[in-house]
């Protein structure tokens, strides 16, 4: 599904090149459930941006569902984020100005599909995601979790074959987080690629395949066969 | 992305920040509104001065003695010699052309009028009975002055209305004795209330036929003779006629000055096109300034929303949907701004022509036009940077709101 090979990124900062990744080299099969844990300036979050071709790498190949995607232009990036990539932040990231249906249906809307399949689609995973009746509320009228739940049903909205999840449980309280992760390890069962970064070993320990990061390299890998 | 649902989000993200979507609206319709109000008001000072002209009369040639413009030195001004003056019998003269229909002479002064103890000083016009048709005058009560020699001094005078209802109120005017200066007339009509044209009222006018004023005023110099041509082509030739005979009588000296309706209005026309123009020029200033704000506060909200258009992108919207949905919010906001401008430039020109209501103010159609495109073109244009900003921004970045 996602293959990474040497891939590397470095940005500017002043003068000095700076190497947020060097040489990664990382298989992804689609269905997998991926965390990428390491501590802050590991490099993790650059990561997940290159994977979500928010970013691209400085040299390297980027395969994304068999196809190259190193060296899209801006459009074509575009193009493949709206139909293969869900995003979940820890900020959340929703429109404060847009109810939670609203925001739901933004990626929907982008993308340019037709106002009833809309409507059905925004409808159903208002229910799947228990937000009914929350589906004229703009955002700050909602918890925390509800925030989040209202994100994780716009990733979904396009139906993606991918879910990059940014330190997805960093602002909420630990019962709101556990159920939030629940709510993304569903999707693990309907052959979504989960991809979780995060620094919190208790969130990470949760997943399949745990990557770990230091100064921009991998420096290991757990496989655990068994969800806690 | 749909073009509805694009409309739908600009308009969604004015209404988020109504302030700001409220301030620059009435930016964009007072920029409108000037530009109407001010073309209104050049529009109705033109129709105005054409309308005044028309009131005058139709195909008029207007001849005056004297020259105002020099063509070099002639005999008689080395003595000291004034221009000569027109005379009845030059007047009379005119009518010889051919292209000539009508002439009325015009001597004007004042005097007092009275009757038993009521006297007022009142504007007198010595002239003739074709007048009343080369003036385009209507008699109200009784008749006009009695076709014939036009050196006859008979006495008798037709009123103004105002005059008239000050000298008699409701009595009956015909047929009683005036005195004017110092001598008597007879009565014999009254004019049609007919309002102001070109200054003078003649409501408050008493006519006499021309000699009698001669006598009155003890001259034999006409102020004016008013020319009737046949017909519009006739104008000219009229015209070159009548300064062809005055040349002749007036031994071989160019001492009258013709002029042409036609050619005084065509002038005034212009000069006040040109002021409407002007005016109109110095209003869509206001619009540019309007567009500048638009660029302003596009660029803050650029600013401000720098985490959604991030998101926007990591959704999958690409840099050109990006720059449409600002496109569609300036739009929307000059295309709202200047239909709420067009309104208020239409109340401002209708409340401006309750308090004159001589002038016929009304926005001319091209400059609505001019004003709307223009608010339209400003605002889109200033769009251009701020949108193109916004397309432009890192995703990731832009998530971080840096």
């Amino acid at each position: 599904m996602i293959r990474l090979e040497k891939v590397s990124r470095s940005f500017t900062v002043g003068d000095q090149q700076v190497a947020a990744l060097r040489d990664i080299d990382l298989d992804i099969a689609a269905g997998d459930y991926v965390s990428i844990m390491g501590p802050s300036g590991s490099g993790k979050s650059t990561l997940l941006n290159l994977i979500g071709l928010l970013d691209r790498p400085s040299s390297g190949t980027y395969r994304l569902d068999g196809g190259d995607v190193t060296d899209l232009t801006d459009e074509q990036q575009a193009k493949v984020r709206s139909e293969k990539v869900g995003f979940v932040f820890q900020a959340f990231h929703l429109v404060p100005r847009l109810s939670a249906a609203m925001n739901i249906e933004l990626p929907l809307i982008l993308a340019g599909i037709s106002p009833a399949e809309r409507k059905t689609r925004v409808a159903q995973l208002l229910k799947n995601y228990g937000l009914t009746d929350r589906a004229d509320h703009r955002p700050d009228q909602l918890s925390g979790g509800q925030r989040q739940r209202v994100a994780i049903a716009r990733a979904t909205s396009m139906h993606p074959a991918v879910l990059l999840a940014d330190e997805p449980t960093g602002n909420l309280d630990q019962a709101t987080g556990k159920e939030v992760m629940n709510l993304l390890e569903q999707l693990v069962a309907q052959q979504v690629t989960l991809i979780v970064v995060t620094h919190d070993p208790a969130i990470g320990g949760r997943a399949k395949r745990q990557v770990r990061m230091v100064d921009g390299q991998i420096t290991g890998e757990n496989k655990s066969s068994v969800l806690p | 992305m749909r073009l509805v649902d694009v409309a739908q989000f600009a308009s969604g993200s004015l209404r988020g920040s109504p302030t700001r979507t409220l301030l620059m609206m009435l930016a964009m319709s007072i920029g409108v509104a000037a530009v109407v109000v001010l073309t209104a008001l050049g529009e109705g000072a033109r129709r105005y001065v054409v309308d005044q002209f028309s009131s005058l009369g139709t195909n008029l040639v207007i001849l005056l003695p004297g020259r105002t413009e020099t063509a070099g030195i002639t005999p008689g001004m080395l003595i000291g010699q004034v221009p000569r003056e027109i005379t009845l019998d030059d007047a009379e003269a005119i009518l010889r052309s051919r292209a000539v229909k009508r002439i009325a002479p015009l001597t004007i002064g004042s005097a007092t009028l009275s009757r038993d103890a009521l006297n007022r000083e009142v504007v007198v016009l010595g002239s003739t009975s074709d007048l009343l048709e080369v003036r385009h005058m209507s008699i109200g009560i009784g008749r006009f002055l009695p076709a014939g020699d036009i050196h006859e001094s008979t006495s008798v005078c037709v009123l103004g209305n105002q005059i008239k209802r000050e000298l008699f109120g409701n009595e009956q005017a015909v047929g009683q004795w005036v005195r004017l200066g110092d001598r008597r007339f007879r009565v014999i009509g009254v004019l049609a209330p007919q309002g102001e044209s070109m200054g003078m009222r003649t409501d408050e006018l008493v006519i006499v036929p021309v000699a009698s004023a001669h006598q009155l005023f003890n001259t034999s110099g006409l102020f004016r003779v008013l020319i009737e041509a046949k017909s519009r082509d006739a104008i000219e030739q009229a015209r070159h006629e009548a300064e062809e005979i005055m040349f002749q009588r007036h031994g071989g000296e160019k001492d009258v000055t013709v002029i042409t309706q036609d050619a005084v209005l065509a002038t005034f026309d212009r000069i006040l096109t040109a002021l409407t123009l002007a005016v109109a020029g110095i209003a869509a200033i206001s619009l540019a300034v309007a567009g500048v704000l638009i660029m302003n506060v596009m660029l803050i909200a650029v600013a401000q929303r720098v985490k959604e258009i991030g998101l926007l992108k990591a959704l999958g919207a690409p840099g050109r949907q990006i720059r449409a949905l600002f496109f569609a919010e300036a739009a929307l906001l000059s295309a709202i701004g200047s239909a709420a401008g067009l309104a208020l430039g239409y109340a401002g020109s209708i409340i401006i022509g309750q308090v004159y209501p001589a002038l016929p103010v009304s926005p001319p159609w091209w400059a609505v036009l001019a004003a709307c495109a223009t608010a339209l073109g400003t605002g889109i244009l200033f769009s251009v940077w701020p949108a193109r900003r916004a397309a432009q921004l890192d995703p990731v970045a832009a998530l971080a709101g840096r």
